[in-house]
């Protein structure tokens, strides 16, 4: 209920507050929500099993933006950057999916 | 104790990532048609696709505008092939006699009372018309032209291209009259040679404008074919 709020929260700040990206953190800005998206679902899917746990939560959370931020960054410095983000995305999109496709099985039985 | 910092941990990274969404949301959709956004090499690769798109609108604009004076020339050459076709046309016309012709000229008039003018004598009549400049001929009721004959007539006067024709025979010729006069009267020409005969006289008027109106059927040629190209072989 509380990461509900958190959330809900974060979108209202980020919807009224109009932040400015910094140059810098463009590229890497919309890989770091897939990835952080992709822990939250893992997240739900874990908690729906009745396995979460906070720290791995954090833990994974926190690696999934850095890892996924660390291979953009990687990927510009070895010119292939706008390719491996697609990449990443992709492979987080799949993850995301079968989260999706766990949690629905969760919810809905089917 | 041991969870509830994690608890806030995970809200405020929740939070955080609920921001960062709301950000990119705004970003993406302001950037969407902007290029500050975009990375490096996607601007390199755009301003490539840009050049290169560009320089094909450049080569199709050139082969248009090829097409276009093309175009453009062969009508103008068209049209100078048809102006002058038509020039032709009404010129050989003229010569053919399929087109009536009017101009300054002269009016030739052979008197032959007694008939003793023989058809040899107009003939010569004819060429020498000829070859003062005559541009269009009628003798009579007949118009002139390449292939006319004249004979002696069966019975007196004379027949010109099958028609019987009897004296006194009207040339009306169209030229420049000073010159169809001197040709006729000079010392043993036309003039001359038509007095020689028993009663026959000739008088040449010159006219600023003469009318001839007789015209004869264009005919097409059975055997003979206009040749496309005009190159003579060898």
């Amino acid at each position: 209920m509380i990461p509900a709020l958190a959330l809900v929260v974060g979108v209202v700040a980020g919807l009224f507050l109009h932040p400015t990206v910094p140059l810098w953190l463009q590229p890497y800005l919309p890989i770091a929500v897939v990835a952080a998206l992709d822990a939250v679902f893992g997240g739900i899917r874990a908690w729906l099993d009745g396995i979460f746990d906070d720290k791995v939560f954090v833990v994974s959370f926190v690696a999934n933006v850095l890892v996924a931020g660390l291979i953009v960054f990687l990927g510009d410095q070895l010119g292939v950057g706008s390719q491996l983000s697609t990449g990443v995305v992709v492979v987080l999109g799949i993850r995301i999916f079968s989260n999706a496709a766990a949690i629905r099985r969760h919810i809905f039985r089917a | 104790m041991r969870r509830a910092p994690f608890r806030a941990v995970i809200a405020a990274l929740v939070a955080l990532l609920g921001f960062a969404l709301a950000t990119q949301v705004r970003t993406a959709s302001r950037s969407e048609a902007g290029l500050a956004s975009a990375r490096q090499e996607d601007l390199v690769r755009i301003l490539d696709d840009l050049s290169a798109r560009s320089q094909r609108l450049q080569s199709e604009l050139a082969d248009l505008e090829a097409v276009k004076a093309r175009l453009t020339s062969g009508t103008d050459r068209r049209q100078a092939a048809l102006d002058e076709a038509r020039r032709r046309a009404r010129t050989l016309a003229v010569l053919a006699g399929t087109s009536p012709a009017t101009g300054p000229g002269i009016v030739l008039s052979v008197l032959d009372p007694q008939g003793t003018v023989r058809a040899d004598v107009l003939l010569d009549a004819v060429e020498e018309l000829r070859d003062a400049g005559a541009e269009a001929i009628q003798l009579g009721t007949v118009r002139v032209v390449a292939s006319t004959y004249l004979v002696d007539g069966t019975s007196g006067g004379l027949t010109v291209d099958g028609q019987a024709l009897q004296a006194p025979y009207r040339f009306l010729v169209v030229g420049d009259p000073r010159t169809l006069t001197a040709a006729l009267d000079i010392p043993g020409g036309v003039v001359d040679t038509v007095a020689r005969n028993d009663g026959a006289s000739a008088t040449v008027e010159q006219r600023s404008v003469v009318r001839i109106t007789a015209l004869r059927p264009a005919s097409t040629p059975r055997y003979a074919r206009p040749a496309s190209t005009p190159a003579p072989r060898g």
